[in-house]
This record gives structure tokens, sequence and C-alpha cells, in this order.
């Protein structure tokens, strides 16, 4: 029963509650049990809310006992990421300068998670603000991989991706700034949509890049995010970048998932050299199976892609040195006095604490950022970076003249090892290779399991892009390669994932 | 473009409010200039006659009605506040010694 409840989709969760055949406070107990029992050696999770989230599942038992019609995902628990601000739960970014802070205020993503009846089972680890692709520039550790518990779940969102593929949540929010629920996605053969920007409210998100960061859904089926995608999108008053137009009718397009006719767009730059064997094999194949279900395949050249990490590296840590700079031990969070000095000047309390506060990869980029944006450099630097955006952007634009949706691996490798590219920062970064060109651009991608590597048996994924304002094709594609993949293997990936009760009892 | 120097970093640390240790400064020489040797090939781009890009979507301005709302009490401002007085956040000395 218990383990019935924990592999159910939300789907199927969300159909037996209005059924009224389960509880709410049944469903989330089982995934708190489940957390106790594997989560020490997992450990998504930064904080668990076992109280608050029982208490939310009692109320929508009680309000559905009492005959009122409620959203389809009332009483389907949720995991949410440590960078969306939650009031009276902790947030802290991964970080230790916000350690122990209990933000005044719901994002609104949080808040309307709330309102649709998700009951929030807790907080998600995460690389120190989003800064990184494995968890492990978290300050409290990094997250594990359900599939092999010594390789990295991804990241940032390593802590979201990690809680769905260890059955810990049925739903999972996240935020891709350059990948950072795609590429957590696809290393756990889960799935993860970043949604055009501006589709999802960036209010209450700590900002890393305001211009590229945006939240979305991450679950274990397509059908499962598109549900989670209506609930988080729409348009927002307090974010002055929300689009103010309908949300693209996902859920409708992942239960079609017809893509007949349907031009799928293979990025030749995105393709072939530097992508691991086994990810090109099952790219080959998942591409075969949308052919197969009547799509045609084109070729499409965006030659500025190759420029795209460098133009990143640059926009990324220009913003965030900026938005970090919030960070300063005056208001909130950490304040840390400079030693040997009985009355310090706010700066040196500013410096001291930010030394004590932020890890090395935060440190490293609010330094690079402070220097692409320093005067003499700018226009060598940011400036050049931005006009790459703009070259990255058109491409975009005339492929998808040729394609309605174009089609890559999202990430170059299977999941790595813990520790192997925490000495080189740009080995790091070109994990993001395949993702971040979406962020520069725009549109919206997403990343859907196509199978596991020969060569190591880990989670591949798929990733699919649309233009802006047309994720709905992504649930198309994704639902139909999804349903066509399933019906191969005979069940879900994640059935052939090693049992973690096992594991965690050796290790215990 | 110039090398990054010991100093260079420094100095930057400095701008962005952050101490480093001899040893982190040492170890961020390194990586930075690794970092902006890869970055620097932006420049190789065909991007004599480019319109910068600064963000993925038309801005356009934002305004709202001017009608009192909800917001935050000072009891809720304060409450993350490392230090408070007098219903104000209680902050280091803001000037030099002299």
């Amino acid at each position: 029963m218990t383990t019935e409840l924990i592999t159910a989709t939300a789907a199927e969760l969300a159909a037996r509650l209005a059924a009224r055949e389960i509880s709410s406070v049944e469903v989330t107990q089982a995934h708190l049990d489940r957390t106790a029992a594997v989560d020490g050696a997992v450990h998504s999770y930064l904080h668990v809310d076992a109280e608050g989230a029982l208490a939310s599942a009692r109320a929508v038992d009680r309000r559905r006992a009492a005959g009122e019609s409620m959203p389809t995902l009332a009483g389907v628990p949720i995991a949410v990421k440590d960078v969306m601000t939650t009031a009276g739960l902790p947030t802290t970014c991964g970080s230790r300068i916000l350690q122990g802070w209990i933000p005044p205020y719901d994002s609104t993503v949080v808040a309307r998670l709330k309102a649709a009846g998700l009951p929030i089972l807790g907080k998600t680890n995460m690389d120190e603000f989003a800064m990184g692709s494995s968890t492990e520039h978290s300050a409290y550790g990094p997250s594990r991989n359900p599939w092999d518990l010594d390789r990295i779940p991804g990241g940032s969102g390593g802590g979201s991706s990690s809680v769905l593929a260890s059955f810990q949540a049925p739903l999972a929010t996240g935020t891709d700034t350059g990948g950072s629920i795609r590429q957590p996605a696809a290393v756990t053969g889960t799935v993860g949509t970043k949604p055009t920007y501006g589709g999802v409210s960036r209010y209450g998100l700590v900002a890393l890049a305001s211009s590229l960061d945006q939240a979305g859904p991450c679950a274990r089926t397509v059908l499962d995010t598109a549900l989670l995608h209506e609930v988080m999108a729409g348009h927002d008053p307090m974010d002055s970048t929300s689009i103010d137009a309908p949300v693209p009718a996902v859920v409708e397009a992942a239960r079609r998932a017809d893509v007949a006719g349907m031009r799928i767009g293979i990025v030749r730059e995105l393709t072939g050299e530097g992508f691991q064997a086994g990810v090109q094999q099952r790219f080959d194949e998942a591409v075969r199976h949308l052919v197969d279900a009547g799509a045609q395949v084109v070729e499409v050249s965006c030659p500025s892609f190759v420029y795209a990490l460098a133009a990143y590296y640059l926009i990324l840590p220009s913003e965030a040195s900026s938005n970090l700079a919030k960070f300063d031990a005056m208001r909130y969070g950490l304040r840390v006095l400079p030693a040997g000095d009985d009355d310090p000047s706010a700066e040196q309390v500013m410096a001291a604490t930010r030394e004590a506060g932020f890890g090395d990869e935060v440190k490293r980029r609010i330094i690079l950022g402070t220097y692409a944006l320093s005067s003499g450099y700018y226009d060598a630097y940011y400036g050049s970076a931005q006009k790459v955006r703009r070259l990255i952007s058109d491409d975009f634009a005339a492929a998808f003249a040729s394609a309605d949706v174009l089609v890559s691996p999202t990430a170059p490798t299977t999941a790595f090892k813990l520790g192997d590219k925490l000495d080189d920062p740009m080995a790091m970064y070109l994990n993001d290779i395949a993702t971040i060109p979406a962020n520069l651009a725009g549109v919206p991608g997403m990343s859907v399991p196509s199978g596991l590597a020969p060569e190591d048996g880990l989670p591949v994924g798929l990733q699919i892009l649309a233009p802006a304002m047309q994720d709905q094709r992504l649930y198309a594609v994704g639902a139909a390669l999804e349903a066509r993949l399933q019906a191969a293997w005979g069940a879900p990936l994640l059935a052939s994932a090693p049992d973690l009760t096992a594991a965690t009892a050796k290790g215990a | 473009m110039s090398e990054l120097t010991r100093a260079d970093v420094a100095h930057l640390a400095g701008l962005a409010r952050i101490d480093l240790s001899d040893a982190e400064l040492d170890k961020m020489v390194g990586e930075l200039g690794i970092i902006l040797e890869s970055v620097a090939t932006v420049q190789n781009a065909p991007i004599a006659d480019v319109e910068p890009m600064s963000h993925p979507m038309p801005l356009v301005n934002v305004t709202r009605a001017d009608v009192v709302r909800a917001s935050l009490t000072p009891e809720q401002a304060l409450a993350g506040a490392p230090e408070q007085d007098q219903q104000r956040f209680s902050v280091p000395r803001i000037l030099d010694a002299e």
C-alpha cells in the first residue's frame, strides 16, 4: 500500500484523491516515511516539514470530505527547491550566509502551490545560490544520485531530481538559469521543464541571474510535469517580466502526445563530438521513435552556439555579482565581525561576512562578474557577451523557421562521480553546454528520459526546445517519446533503478 | 587582454566586499585566469555590427495603480535582522575611524 502510494504518478494520486479512495494524509505520510527511510543516504532535503505538510493534507481532506470542488493536484505532496521563499520555513539557497533564515513571505510559486492544495514536504538541496551542476557546491553537503549513491544527481537542482528518483515526492519545483532543471532531470531519469522566460513568476525566487532565471516543474512523467506547470505558471503583477498571456495548453498537449507531421530539428552543433557514446546512441534511438510516431527530421545549424558557454559565463557572473550584493550582513542573514577589531566599520563587517558566508564557487563568480563589469573591460567582456547573446537568439529564430522543435542530448555525459570535477571549474561548466543556449534566448526546454547508457547503465536525457510561448510543443514531443519508450521497455525507466532501502540498510 | 595578476584579484575582491585569505587568493588567481581565457573567446565571434541583447523578451515598463496594498509589518521586516534597535536595523559604523 505504502509502496504503491510513493511510486504512483501525481496524476494517479490526484484521481484517487478526487474519488476519495485515498486521503492526502495517507499519501503525505507515506512520502514522509520514505524520507525517513532513505534520505539519510540520498540527502535530497535541507529541511523536512512533516508537521506543516500533514496539516495541509488534513485541511485538503477536510474540504474534500465537505464536498468542496478542489483543484486537480489538491492533496498531492510536493518538494520545493530551497531557492524559493516559504513563509515560516527556512530558505537557505544552500548557503551558509542564509543559514536559519526564515522568510516573512511566500514566493508567488509557493503561494500558488498552497492555493492549489499541495502539501509542502520540505525544501530541497541545491548548489549554493544555484551555482553548479552537481550539488557539490551546497554548503550543507551534496545530494546523491539514487541510481548510484557515489554519483552526482545533477545541479543545481540535484535535491529536486533525487527527491523524485528516490520516490520521496511525486512532484518538485526547480529553477533553471543554465540547465539547473534539465541536467538534473537527465542524470536521474526524471522529467523537468524550463518554461519560456517570464512564464513563471520570479517573485520570491532568490535571484542568480535575473535575465536568465526561470522556475519550472519537475516530476517523473511528462503529464505530471504538465499538471505542475499549469499550477506554477501564469501572469503575476509582482514580477515585471512576467508574461501577461494565457498559459500554453501544456496538459492538453501532454495528453494528446501527438507529433504527426511535426518537424523535429536536430542541432548539428549539439550532437556528435563531445557527447558520450551511450548518450549519442540513446539520442539517435529517440529520434527514430519520433519518426515512427509521424514526425519529420530536419537538420539545422546554430553556428553561434559554440560561443554560448563563454557568453553565459560572462553574463551570469555579471548579473550574479550585482544580485548577491544584497547579502551585506545588515538586514538579514549572517553577520560576522572581523577578528581583532573591536569597532569595525560596516564595510569590514560586510567583507568578513561574505568571506565566511559564501563558498568558493560563489566567490569565484562574484569576482569574475566584478571584473567583467569593471570600466575598461566592460566592452570587451560583458558587451561582447551581450552581442553573442543576440547571435544565439537569431540562430534560434532561423532554426525555428524550418523546425517546430529542436532536439539534442540534454547533457554530454551521464552522471559523473562525486568529486570528479570539483577542482576543475571549466570541466564542471561544460555540463551545461547543451542547455545554456535556451536560457540566453529565453526559449522553453524540457528534458525527458531516453534510456540508460549501455556502457554504465546510467540514465540519459533528451532535450526538447521550442519557440518562446510554445511550451506545449515540448509536452507533445515529450509525451509521445515517453509513451513509445515505455512501451519498448515494458515499464517506466525508474522501475529499473536500484532498491534504495537495501542500500540504506547496508550503509546504516 | 592583459593577464590577471594577484594584485588585480585582491583589488576585485575588495570591490566585491569579500575578504580573501592568502591561500584563497593564490587559488583564485589561477582559476580565474583559466576561466577568463575561455570566456574571452566571445571576442572571436562575428559580433562587429551586432546589437547587444540584455534581455530575452521585449521589455516594457510596468506600473501599478497607486493604491495601498498589503506589505510586511515592522516585526516581519526585522525578523531576520542580525541586530535591531528601536524598530530599526542596527548596523556597524558607516564612517571610517579618523
